[in-house]
């Protein structure tokens, strides 16, 4: 019987939204081609999280190693190469994270498995893959397709497909295996997580944030966004390539790499709507947008836009608003 | 200690702010207009490689693939501070993935000195990140993507890998290896009216399929594991309100807005 594998993601002893993400997609696939789902988790002392899996596959591949404590792409390689050659899965699905982005372009060379990365949709059919991706920011939608193979890889996007637990519970079993790793991982060593410095603001906890993103330019430009924050009552965030240049802390920074924020009102300020940003404040109560790109995919996600120089809208608004109390005073 | 460093970039159209359409084969998007430059990720890469050139000596060597226009963006490392350029030009090489991609920059690497391979850790285009961990498979050299930090130590480098929610890994990694790099690992420098002069008196190293040992098939969409079939702007699900008017209307309709919330 044809198989399916979804290798499991799990950090500090957690597994991640993305695997079951990921098992819901992968079971709807083999529902359609009368695969079956296996589960694959690699790590050390993880049995429960291996039972978590058994609600969701079919059979759960266990194997624990003290050399597996923490997430080591090199040894993830070397067992992933073992299994899949030796079940031959049609198909073998991760997610497109910082692991997935780590591991999988490898795994695929060293087996010579045609792999498409930060995939939102695949289908297996006749024994071909096919999928849609995104370029240019999120821009474009790509219809692709994979070289016909017998197996075939592909990394999935976060929070793509929502999670559903199978009614009734699959209750997989699970297949414990020895680990297959006789050394240590000499070449490429875990040594430590790093967190982000204490201290500074949280903008998790404001009520209304201004996005700021790509789009304000320079660096002469933030006292402006400043003082519409401040004429709001609102907090600063900003989009990853602000962080990156520096203008404002890391802490500010809202997406899949920063915060995850669900503010009253969300203003965003130059920001295109790359789904890494988008995945960090698209639960906003309010969303307003300011792009001069009128096909921005912020668009998409906002409750108003407007297509206009942001350098406009911002001194208007900020003089509204300041009428507004002077009035109310 | 004197380090060897390959940088991979690729020359890119600039399209954060431009309203992008669909060319008539469905495959490609609409280019006249659009303004090419290196790949973000890659102006990382290029960056770190010439601080650790200037920190501890060496050199740095830029490789491209893509058409003659991409020279431009060699030309731009070169004026940053690479030492050499090659660039890998060949229609054949066009419509390559990850893979294919990869297999063309394998056959000139491997036959160069290097102790160190940056890139960036995606191309802003097609957004695969796949690339560089492909090479170092194909090289048998260890690797780290999404890097935010890099120390470099005797035959070792430590790096920070970003994880998602603020959170980094700290690795250790042998050398040779290969790191992609995330953006805002350093903050690349303008280029000086020396550097650019300097730069244009520099000779680029222009290698087409038969200087790589490698055929038609290995490369180009005969040699990718993933094809494009076609390209489209993707559906609106859910549109905003849009609001019209002047600066000053706007903004009055945004008050409104936030007053009938109760945000103002």
């Amino acid at each position: 019987m044809a198989k399916i594998f979804v290798l499991a993601e799990h950090r500090q002893g957690v597994i991640r939204d993305i695997t079951y993400e990921i098992l819901t997609k992968a079971r709807e696939i083999a529902e359609k081609t009368g695969a079956e789902l296996n589960a694959i988790i690699l790590g050390n002392n993880i049995k429960e999280q291996a039972k978590a899996l058994t609600e969701y596959a079919k059979n759960i591949f266990l194997i624990q190693d003290s050399k597996l404590e923490n997430f080591n792409s090199e040894a993830y390689r070397q067992i992933l190469t073992k299994l899949i050659k030796e079940h031959k899965p049609s198909l073998v699905l991760m997610g497109h994270t910082s692991y997935g982005i780590e591991l999988a372009p490898r795994l695929a060379a060293a087996l010579n498995t045609p792999l498409a990365t930060d995939c939102i949709d695949i289908t297996l059919e006749d024994g071909k893959l096919s999928v849609t991706r995104q370029m240019y920011g999120g821009k474009v939608n790509v219809e692709a397709t994979a070289r016909k193979a017998e197996t075939y890889m592909a990394t999935i996007r976060q929070a793509t497909f929502t999670p559903k637990k199978p009614e009734p519970p699959i209750n997989g079993q699970i297949t414990e295996l020895p680990s297959p790793l006789t050394a240590e991982i000499s070449e490429k060593r875990f040594l430590q997580y790093v967190l982000p410095p204490p201290g500074g603001v949280d903008i998790t906890a404001a009520e209304k944030l201004v996005g700021v993103g790509r789009g304000i330019k320079d660096q002469a430009n933030m006292p402006i966004m400043e003082e519409l924050a401040k004429s709001l009552g609102a907090v600063l965030a900003c989009s990853r390539p602000i962080v990156d240049k520096g203008w404002l802390p890391s802490d500010r920074q809202v997406g899949s790499s920063g915060k995850t924020v669900k503010p009253k009102l969300y203003l965003a300020l130059g920001i295109s709507g790359a789904f890494q940003h988008v995945l960090g404040m698209k639960s906003s109560d309010l969303i307003i947008a300011v792009n001069k790109d009128p096909k921005a995919p912020i668009f998409s996600f906002a409750d108003y836009g407007i297509v206009e120089d942001l350098f406009k809208i911002v001194p208007s608004l900020k003089n509204k608003i300041n009428e507004l109390r002077t009035q109310r005073t | 200690m004197n380090l060897d460093i390959i940088v991979c970039v690729k020359h890119v159209p600039e399209t954060a702010e431009a309203e992008l359409k669909i060319d008539s084969t469905g495959k490609n998007i609409e280019k006249t207009g659009l303004v090419y430059d290196i790949n973000e990720w890659d102006d990382y890469a290029l960056e770190e490689a010439v601080r650790i050139k200037e920190k501890q000596g060496g050199t740095v060597t830029a490789i491209i693939i893509g058409p003659q226009d991409s020279e431009s963006t060699l030309r731009k490392c070169l004026a940053r501070g690479a030492d050499t350029a090659i660039r890998l030009t060949d229609s054949k090489f066009e419509n390559s993935d990850a893979y294919a991609t990869a297999k063309i920059l394998h056959s000139i690497i491997k036959t160069l000195h290097y102790d160190l391979i940056l890139t960036g850790m995606q191309a802003a285009d097609d957004g695969n990140a796949a690339v560089g961990p492909i090479l170092a498979e194909m090289l048998s050299i260890p690797h780290a993507t999404m890097a935010k930090k890099l120390e470099l130590g005797i035959g070792t480098a430590k790096v920070n890998r970003e994880l998602e929610g603020g959170m980094e890994e700290q690795l250790e990694i042998r050398l040779p290896a290969l790191i992609s790099v995330q953006t805002g690992i350093n903050e690349p420098r303008y280029v000086s009216i020396m550097g650019i002069r300097k730069a244009m008196q520099k000779e680029i190293k222009v290698l087409s399929l038969t200087d790589t040992g490698l055929t038609e098939n290995d490369v180009g969409t005969a040699g990718s594991w993933i094809n494009i079939e076609k390209l489209y702007v993707p559906p609106v699900e859910k549109q905003a309100e849009f609001l019209k008017g002047t600066a000053e209307e706007i903004a009055g309709k945004i008050t409104e807005i936030l007053k009938s919330r109760g945000l103002i």
